[in-house]
């Protein structure tokens, strides 16, 4: 086993680091039963910084260098993923899993890393007194959970009193992260909320569904993720439930999510933190990266849900890094000017339309205490016959005065499990 | 040549009794000792603990949980991610409530309860055998995951169900949490396997171990010549829950530090564990050591040389690996069903007859 070792260190030392650059670790997931969502997301937040690097030349005249690393959804060889890319000068970590990022939570912030964990991971991370190097703007999952009720108040002439709204989650921290603001907002509103957990990785749902069939909801809400989304839109053509009354939250609103189901998926909706179509940017990247034949992946998810959502944290990323650029007048940054760049970012509209995308996302804009962004998703619905999502709604506000004390709480009793003083974001 | 024996006598039935009868054996037994408490602490970085030691250690007492339970006993279990999610969250429950607790009492505790747990469990295989009972503890890998997802009580009614580690310390160290030094937390591990395969390692040579293989290779038979099956198989449960415990219980609180059930000790971790007393090698503990080693770094290895040096997209990488797994274990099955540890036997009697063999 020693020789093993020492074999195993001489291969890493050979493989090292090529210095400088700006280092962004990718823990993507191409394997595993969530790669269907894993592998747009990464080939796009890797073909957007391979673009900067083909058209611009890197951000700030310094080359972006991605370190991709498997992690199946795994949070074990999650950590191993962390551990062997932040030596590298990592700049920010984008797992795309909440497990995960409760891993890396406590281990970045000791290690001066910054986390973006862009609509999922822990949400209470939105409080940046509490949680300073953990990002979750532009919008986090009880911000979705509101915006989701929000949107059926305005369908409703705004009353769900003595509707029933069932809740499909999938049983993980992820899943149950929106339990709390619904049960909040049930009292508030007057619907009936039935929780259904789903097992991982949730290709049982026969129970689930007979279940929704007896119990008749109104509504029926998914926090949904990997081959889970496509059993449910299934399972729910297959008990005709009215699709357009089956809404899906962000992560449950992808191509591949619906297409299995065919036809009978059609009018299924979901919300999206992110805008569609037909932007700018995706020209560039077919040009400077898909035609030179870099490609992350097989190039097959352009302009896909998922793929554009990878391509919106990347490119959040390179803005951040600008910011920070300039903020310390290097540009060769450290993560702990990363970190700086990060709280101090602003997207605008006129901003968004300058990088090619406009419309991608909602404005927003950070601070030393709001980590959050303002929470704003829209609302889409599947054409199955057109084979595309159809943005329905602009960005619609969540109610922070549901979500806020919320978020007070939970980041209060993280801070008193692990002792952290808050930061005085008055200064 | 190797082994050189010449003038190695015993005197003593002690000596003669002794792990490692011969001297070189000894004296390399003592070599890995003293690199692993006196030299490996003060050289390895954040990586290496994190990515390979830690979780080495940690699946090495794991693996002698379960090699004394099937490999010894003969008991096949399929609930060892089961037990080992007892261990974290009983580590996690007296972590919370008696902040003061010292970390190796918390976790000797943990592994108590995860035992009572494991007899509970382990009651069905004084009636049931083989492929049945195999299905009962599979009942009890299911049932303690549903258990620990459904009650809040366990989680402290945390808003996702995950459980975090705070942080502790012992000697003024950090053992615990994100700012633990990592050599703190190896020499953590390291108490436990040592001192658990030391323990495990003079079980099995003693009274105990004798009747845990007779019931293994006879359970009519042992009990003919006076082996108690009810105690011996229970012993055996309650032994070996407590070791996986206490590798579930380092696993939270020391290497991951956050833990969701379903995720981290699910049926996966189960076989992950079987695998490695499978292709370690069944009733031996170096087999565990191996089998663990051998599990921990060859993912890790593939991934060095298949991303890092050759240039491979993940995926591919990713996908060999479980091929390479599913066939290295077929492969021992026909080949070697003994493991890791039999073909270091054989080459051991090799080498101590190179360079006449007869």
């Amino acid at each position: 086993m020693k020789k093993l070792t020492t074999m195993v260190m001489a291969g890493v030392m050979a493989s090292g680091p090529a210095l400088a650059d700006l280092v962004i670790p990718d823990l993507s997931y191409r394997t595993g039963a969530y790669a269907a969502g894993g592998i747009p997301f990464s080939d796009g937040y890797q073909d957007y910084f391979n673009m900067l690097n083909q058209r611009d030349g890197g951000v700030g005249g310094e080359m972006f260098r991605i370190i991709e690393c498997e992690t199946a959804y795994n949070t074990e060889r999650g950590v191993e993923c962390y551990e062997a890319t932040k030596g590298e000068g990592a700049l920010v970590y984008q797992p795309l899993s909440t497990g995960i990022t409760y891993q890396l939570i406590p281990r970045a912030t000791a290690d001066g890393i910054p986390l973006h964990t862009m609509g999922y991971g822990r949400t209470s991370a939105a409080n940046g007194e509490i949680f300073s190097n953990v990002f979750n703007y532009p919008a986090n999952y009880w911000d979705g959970a509101s915006v989701i009720i929000n949107a059926l108040l305005d369908e409703n002439d705004g009353s769900l009193e003595g509707q029933k709204i069932v809740l499909l989650y999938h049983n993980s921290a992820y899943g149950r992260e929106p339990i709390r603001t619904l049960e909040v907002l049930s009292e508030q509103h007057g619907f009936e909320l039935v929780q259904l957990a789903v097992d991982h990785p949730g290709q049982e749902q026969g129970n689930q569904w007979l279940t929704i069939r007896r119990e008749r909801p109104d509504y029926v809400i998914m926090w949904g993720w990997g081959v889970m989304n496509q059993v449910a839109v299934q399972e729910a053509a297959n008990i005709r439930f009215p699709m357009e009354n089956f809404i899906g939250n962000w992560w449950a609103g992808a191509e591949h999510d619906v297409i299995p189901a065919g036809d009978a998926a059609n009018g299924y909706r979901a919300l999206n933190m992110n805008g569609l179509g037909d932007m700018p940017v995706f020209a560039d990247i077919q040009t400077h990266v898909h035609d030179a034949g870099l490609a992350a992946g097989d190039g097959s998810n352009l302009g896909s849900v998922l793929y554009t959502r990878g391509m919106y944290a990347a490119m959040l990323a390179a803005e951040a890094i600008r910011v920070a650029q300039e903020m310390h007048g290097v540009a060769a940054i450290t993560p702990a000017m990363m970190r700086d760049g990060m709280e101090a970012l602003e997207m605008t509209a006129a901003r968004m339309e300058e990088l090619g995308a406009p419309g991608i996302g909602p404005e927003f804009s950070v601070s030393c205490s709001d980590h959050g962004g303002t929470g704003m998703a829209a609302m889409q619905q599947w054409n199955a016959s057109e084979q595309e999502w159809v943005t329905l709604t602009d960005f619609i506000a969540p109610d922070d005065a549901v979500t806020q004390p919320l978020i007070e709480e939970d980041s209060a009793m993280f801070a008193a499990e692990n002792g952290i003083e808050a930061r005085d974001c008055a200064m | 040549m190797f082994y050189r024996e010449a003038g190695d006598f015993k005197t003593s039935y002690a000596a003669d009794n002794q792990t490692f009868p011969i001297a070189f054996d000894r004296y390399r037994y003592y070599f890995v000792l003293f690199i692993a408490i006196a030299v490996i602490p003060f050289v390895v970085n954040e990586y290496w603990a994190n990515a390979l030691l830690l979780p080495f250690l940690i699946y090495a007492i794991a693996a002698i949980g379960l090699n004394i339970l099937t490999g010894y006993c003969g008991q096949v279990s399929l609930g060892t991610g089961g037990f080992m999610a007892v261990g974290a969250y009983a580590t996690y429950k007296l972590m919370t409530a008696f902040p003061g607790l010292d970390m190796v009492t918390i976790t000797f505790l943990s592994g108590f309860i995860t035992a009572g747990v494991g007899v509970l469990f382990g009651l069905p295989s004084l009636r049931i055998k083989g492929f049945y009972l195999a299905v009962a503890t599979l009942a009890a890998q299911f049932f303690l995951v549903w258990l620990f997802n459904r009650v809040p009580w366990f989680y402290n009614y945390s808003a996702s169900g995950q459980i975090n580690a705070p942080e502790r310390t012992m000697f003024g160290l950090a053992v615990t949490g994100p700012n633990a030094e990592v050599w703190v937390k190896y020499l953590f591990c390291l108490f436990f396997v040592i001192l658990l395969a030391w323990v495990a390692r003079n079980l099995t040579r003693g009274t105990v171990g004798r009747q845990w293989m007779a019931i293994r290779d006879m359970d009519i038979a042992a009990e003919i010549i006076g082996v108690n099956p009810l105690k011996a198989k229970l012993t055996a449960f309650a032994i070996s829950s407590f070791y996986v415990g206490i590798s579930g219980a380092l696993l939270f609180s020391v290497f991951l530090g956050a833990v969701e059930v379903g995720e981290a000790f699910g049926i996966t971790k189960s076989f992950l564990v079987l695998f490695m007393v499978i292709i370690g090698g069944l009733g031996s503990i170096f087999g565990s050591f191996a089998g663990a080693a051998f599990l921990v770094l060859l993912p890790v290895a593939l991934k060095v040389l298949g991303v890092d040096t050759l240039g491979w997209p993940t995926d591919i990488v990713a996908h060999f690996q479980l091929v390479i797994v599913g066939g290295l274990i077929i492969f021992f099955l026909i080949v070697e069903p003994h493991g890791l540890a039999q073909l270091w036997r054989l080459a051991k009697e090799k080498l101590r007859l190179w360079p006449f063999p007869h």
